[in-house]
């Protein structure tokens, strides 16, 4: 299981594999939004939790094919389903890789990001933590919507209407913990609640995605 | 017949227009379906009746 | 002979044959009455004026755009767990009665809220998971949609029905928490006090009586359909291999 982490981490960080790729998706939506709104510094930092939340968000979705795509069009994936190894430990090991390549460094890369939408200074740790805690739920919610389709032509769409609305929970939790960091409020409440999700995402989700993939396997 | 909607008219009575129409577009696809779906099966019932 | 090559699915397209008739005049019997009860013969609501009226299409509509997805969520499960094809092709053929039903939910809420609110929306926490249900049930759709295989298919599909039930109740808490609301009380509550005055009350239950029906018969409806189609493609294939 260690294995198939580590291999799927170092797949990612190979040229082509999608590790830049969601680090510079994510800087060009946070740029895009003083295009789309305007240069307002005060409106920017109203939104800036948002827009760091969704930015993230959407850059993680970008790359939740990648999670079971090539090992099942180059039959890797079916020689792993026969290997002694449980479904969901393979399903869980490749989500958590996807998270260490997507997430972990979409995560660094968020506080300078806020700077540029003049984050207030209170939510930077908040913004840090929420994307810490909250972006393994998107890789592992991911990975169910990922496995779910594997065998779909083309199925990129599709995910993203599958998985999105699945992401609904966190986005919201996320957000406001950043939101309410900014504004004065308590935000562990809401830190927590959001933690608490992914968690349990974190455990139920590699079962899920496991069923999916041993369906799409027939 | 028609009772006094009074200013809300055009409200009620779109409501109930649009509920009318989405109501009646389910009816008519699903009897449609059906419809076509039976045909099909029919033709290659005898079909297979013939070929055995 | 005409071969149906699973029992069950047999039983119950002779049961739902049988039934259907009686079952059609009944449900277009119970809507139009509480339709034409619940439009012509109610007074007016003193702060609402004639505006209350739509709420013979907007409450039944929301109770079965919920209580739709429910029944999908127990077919997928008893397919899950039991195989009944019949099962499985049932959750397939409720979701676009779901979905319709969620759109005149929205749109006749919209509608009302207008005149009522000012606007026709607003990022209340019953609205927005209404939006949020519409596109759950695209999902589920076009899922059913993209696979081919019907098994294959049966099974994704419960399994999104499962996973996208429980976040569906999770979206639920969050969006009460994200954002407090402008949308009035239940309207369909036992106790007298928090429902509505029994003038609407009576033939709102009329209403949403016809409006079950009404799904009830479209369901079996369509599940038939879907049966047929399956007896179809199992005959082409055989037919190919000849």
């Amino acid at each position: 299981m260690i294995a198939l982490f580590k291999r799927d981490v170092m797949l990612a960080f190979r040229s082509g594999g999608g590790f830049g790729l969601a680090l510079s998706f994510f800087l060009i939506v946070v740029m895009f939004v003083p295009f789309g709104v305007g240069a307002d510094l005060a409106l920017l930092a109203v939104i800036a939790p948002g827009i760091l939340w969704i930015g993230a968000l959407l850059a993680c979705l970008l790359s939740l094919d990648r999670i079971f795509q090539l090992d099942f069009e180059d039959g890797t994936l079916d020689v792993l389903a026969t290997s002694p190894l449980p479904g969901e430990a393979i399903t869980g090991a490749k989500a958590a890789a996807h998270w260490v390549t997507t997430g972990l460094p979409l995560t660094l890369a968020a506080a300078p990001l806020g700077y540029l939408l003049n984050l207030p200074q209170e939510a930077y740790v908040w913004l840090v933590a929420s994307l810490l805690t909250g972006t393994p739920a998107l890789s592992f919610i991911g990975s169910f919507g990922a496995a779910v389709t594997v065998g779909v032509k083309r199925g990129g769409l599709l995910l993203s209407l599958l998985v999105l609305p699945l992401y609904i929970p966190t986005l919201i939790f996320g957000a406001q913990t950043v939101t309410r960091a900014a504004t004065g409020q308590d935000a562990l409440s809401t830190w927590a609640i959001m933690t608490a999700l992914s968690l349990f995402a974190m455990a139920a989700m590699p079962f899920a995605a496991a069923l999916a993939l041993r369906v799409n396997l027939r | 017949m028609m009772p006094d909607l009074g200013k809300y008219a055009d409200a009620v009575l779109s409501a109930y227009g649009i509920s009318a129409l989405l109501l009646v577009a389910l009816v008519w696809l699903s009897l449609v379906q059906s419809a076509r779906v039976r045909r099909k099966l029919a033709e290659e019932e005898t079909r297979h009746r013939k070929h055995g | 002979m005409s071969v149906w090559k699973y029992a069950n699915p047999a039983k119950f397209m002779s049961l739902s044959g049988r039934a259907l008739p009686a079952l059609t005049v009944l449900s277009a019997f119970c809507l139009l009455s509480g339709l034409v009860w619940g439009f012509f013969f109610t007074p007016d609501d003193y702060k609402q004026g004639s505006t209350v009226k739509i709420i013979f299409l907007h409450v039944p509509s929301a109770f079965l755009a919920i209580n739709i997805w429910i029944m999908m969520l127990v077919t997928s499960l008893i397919w899950f767990i039991r195989r009944h094809h019949v099962s499985a092709l049932a959750a397939k053929a409720a979701a676009p009665i779901g979905i319709t039903m969620t759109l005149i939910a929205l749109f006749t809420g919209a509608i009302w809220g207008k005149p009522m609110w000012g606007t026709y929306w607003a990022w209340d926490p019953r609205l927005t998971s209404f939006m949020i249900l519409f596109v759950f049930y695209l999902g589920y759709m076009a899922l059913w949609a993209a696979i081919e295989d019907s098994d294959t298919a049966a099974d994704l599909t419960s399994t999104l029905c499962m996973v996208g039930s429980v976040f569906a109740l999770l979206s639920r808490y969050a969006v009460n928490f994200w954002n407090q609301g402008l949308h009035q009380g239940a309207s369909l509550s036992v106790d007298a006090e928090t429902h509505v005055d029994n003038a609407f009350y009576l033939p709102l239950l009329a209403c949403i009586a016809g409006f079950v029906l009404l799904f009830i018969t479209l369901v079996l409806v369509r599940t038939r359909t879907e049966i047929r189609l399956r007896r179809l493609s199992a005959l082409q294939a055989r037919g190919a291999a000849a």
